[in-house]
């Protein structure tokens, strides 16, 4: 069953996924699975575990490729199941870890220094040298995370929830057109919660965000259209109000 | 918050400590050799210029070692491999240099040819009597092997212990084809019975404390380039590949053009230590190449602490040290049980080597430091009578 009808070249969607099924030793992992996103937007996915989220994840990164269906990224301009991990990256997609990944050993200013748009060859960075424009582009993604004060730290000292800040500053420091992330409240406070759809909402004003998310007041604090999968596919998609009280979600997701 | 200087950022404390003790042992030791007189309480045997030459060589190996596995998390055990190639090349040019002054005085043929009836010099053995063209191959070789074997592994994803038991088969496999007669490098016995370098007698006082110099010079110039590239951008890419691999990626970067890369250099060091060891001890034959070498280099860098490149040479001076300590004595037979002791002893408990735990050390104390002043500040106001 395939929802999206429209032609991958002609397509006005940044990201358009059709029909796209991936196996792991017989298990589906998706399973037909389709749908849009239109530039400028802000989607949230939801599911129960092994709906298929992180594998679909995997799919648009280059990281896991489809057994079948169609992967277009751009107004169906680049074929993301022909390319690899670094390919997609510098395409414009960036992904937030499930769990937080930052670069442990390095500075925040690091990380963030590592993560600049920048020529990501062997000779570029050998022969890197920072500049003040480099430097005023990190103290604008701090600002945007409110990490500034925490520029010279270590980052395997910070929090949690400051890890988690830090990965989205540093998928915001490549300049992507599409963010793809990963969980990003999971073993946040309430408060911290709450900054982050914040924080999302903010990003979202100039660049395309997937949320990955289990969190249903986060979500709704998102107030953006929502897909929920099941079992590899599309199982509803609207507006948080009508996903939440369909039957079907609040059988396999929600519960009763 | 600007990066400092490219001086001051490849020379920090540390390492100028290195290179002044380096520097400085590399003017002490032909100097207490050539100049004090033999009776002296200060004099060193010429058997110590060509030990302490050897503890050079294995020092870049172990430099080496620490560049890839230290910044990059790649635990070769293959570099015995990489050191034997470049000694085998600077063989090659020391056999050329013997002329027909061999026990069997052939002018072109190297005697172990002659003894299995071989008419005439193999293509491979061309070019090796120029001194340049057979140092261009001491890089080149280990380079070449280092580049296309990491192309495979690297695009391969091949990471970690798997790794690791590959570049162990691959030694393994030189040593095999080495030791064959037909291979064309002497077989069992390798090459030996070298009469000169660039015209001065190897066997010679002077060429020794040249040798040692020269090695010494070698790895002075192989840590700054180590640290030009650990503490540049690229060398922050490498440590996030290591602590994060897949983020790295994900943000765009190459992994596997900067291991190869990194891996590619690091053969090629690996190759100038051979080259450099081969003069001094005299011999090269396939024994270099077998699996346990390049355990024991590995151990070298755990004991003195991997990614601090002065750790590892200073883990290969104190590990060689205690080798040759203990072999020499009553209590030879067990210097393998010390050895694997040893290393199982710095997993357990040192497990950043001297070097990592020293600086941890003090790390520890300056923030313990300051931390106490800061409680006697608050403390101090707070409890003026602080009697019992």
């Amino acid at each position: 069953m395939s929802t999206v009808q429209a032609d991958p070249k002609t397509t006005s969607a940044l990201l358009y996924l059709d029909g796209i099924s991936v196996s792991f030793d017989g298990f589906k992992a998706l399973n037909e699975l389709s749908f849009i996103v239109e530039p400028g937007e802000m989607r949230a996915i939801i599911g129960p575990n092994g709906a298929g989220k992180t594998t679909m994840m995997d799919v648009i990164t280059g990281k896991t490729r489809p057994d079948e269906g169609d992967v277009f990224f751009q107004e169906g301009k680049f074929d993301l199941s022909k390319l690899d991990e670094t390919e997609i990256a510098t395409l414009g997609i960036g992904r937030k870890f499930q769990k937080p990944t930052v670069f442990e050993m390095h500075t925040v200013e690091d990380n963030l220094q590592l993560s600049l748009k920048n020529d990501r060859g062997v000779r570029a960075t050998l022969f890197w040298q920072s500049s003040a424009e480099q430097e005023a582009r990190i103290d604008q993604v701090l600002d945007t995370v409110r990490l500034k004060h925490l520029r010279a730290r270590i980052a395997g000292s910070l929090s949690h929830g400051q890890k988690q800040w830090l990965e989205i500053a540093m998928l915001l420091a490549q300049d992507p057109k599409l963010l793809l992330v990963d969980e990003p409240v999971a073993g946040m406070t309430d408060v911290e919660t709450m900054q982050t759809a914040e924080l999302l909402r903010e990003i979202n004003k100039t660049k395309t965000v997937v949320v990955v998310e289990h969190d249903m007041a986060f979500v709704r604090e998102l107030g953006v259209k929502v897909t929920c999968l099941h079992e590899g596919s599309v199982l509803a998609e609207g507006s948080i109000d009508q996903v939440s009280t369909n039957d079907r979600v609040v059988e396999v997701y929600l519960g009763r | 918050m600007m990066t400092a200087h490219p001086l001051i950022r490849l020379l920090d404390r540390g390492s100028t400590l290195f290179l002044v003790l380096l520097g400085a042992f590399a003017i002490a030791i032909p100097v207490l050799n050539l100049l004090m007189p033999e009776g002296s309480a200060l004099h060193v045997s010429t058997y110590f210029v060509a030990l302490f030459g050897k503890y050079v060589c294995y020092g870049l190996l172990a430099l080496s070692i620490d560049l890839i596995w230290g910044y990059v998390g790649i635990l070769s055990l293959g570099h015995g491999a990489f050191f034997a190639l470049g000694g085998y090349a600077m063989g090659m040019y020391l056999m050329r240099q013997i002329g027909d002054r061999g026990v069997y005085a052939n002018p072109i043929l190297p005697d172990f040819m002659v003894f299995l009836n071989w008419s005439e010099l193999p293509f491979f053995w061309y070019g090796f009597q120029n001194f340049f063209y057979a140092m261009l191959m001491v890089l080149l070789v280990p380079g070449l092997l280092a580049f296309v074997f990491g192309w495979f592994a690297f695009r391969s994803r091949v990471t970690g212990v798997y790794l690791s038991i590959i570049t162990q088969a691959m030694t393994y496999a030189l040593l095999l084809g080495f030791f064959r007669n037909n291979f064309g490098f002497g077989g069992n016995n390798g090459l030996t019975d070298f009469k000169d370098i660039l015209g001065f007698n190897v066997q010679a006082e002077g060429t020794r404390n040249a040798l040692l110099v020269t090695s010494c010079i070698a790895l002075a110039v192989c840590f700054l380039i180590c640290r030009a590239i650990v503490t540049s951008k690229f060398g922050k890419v490498l440590i996030g590949i290591r602590d994060a691999e897949s983020r790295t990626r994900f943000l765009g970067y190459r992994v596997e053009a900067y291991k190869l890369f990194v891996f590619t250099v690091s053969a090629c060091m690996a190759g100038v230590a051979g080259a450099l060891y081969v003069p001094q001890v005299g011999i090269i034959n396939p024994g270099e190449f077998a699996p346990g070498n390049s355990i024991e280099a590995a151990i070298w860098v755990a004991v003195g602490g991997r990614g601090t490149l002065t750790g590892a040479v200073l883990g290969a001076f104190v590990v060689n040290y205690a080798k040759t300590f203990f072999t020499s004595g009553a209590l030879a037979p067990y210097w393998l049980f010390m050895l694997g002791g040893l290393f199982i002893g710095t997993t357990l408990f040192m497990p950043r080597g001297i070097i990592g735990t020293y600086n941890n050390w003090r790390a520890g104390h300056a923030d313990k430091a300051e931390a106490r002043s800061a409680e006697a500040k608050a403390a101090a106001p707070a409890q003026p009578s602080a009697a019992e």
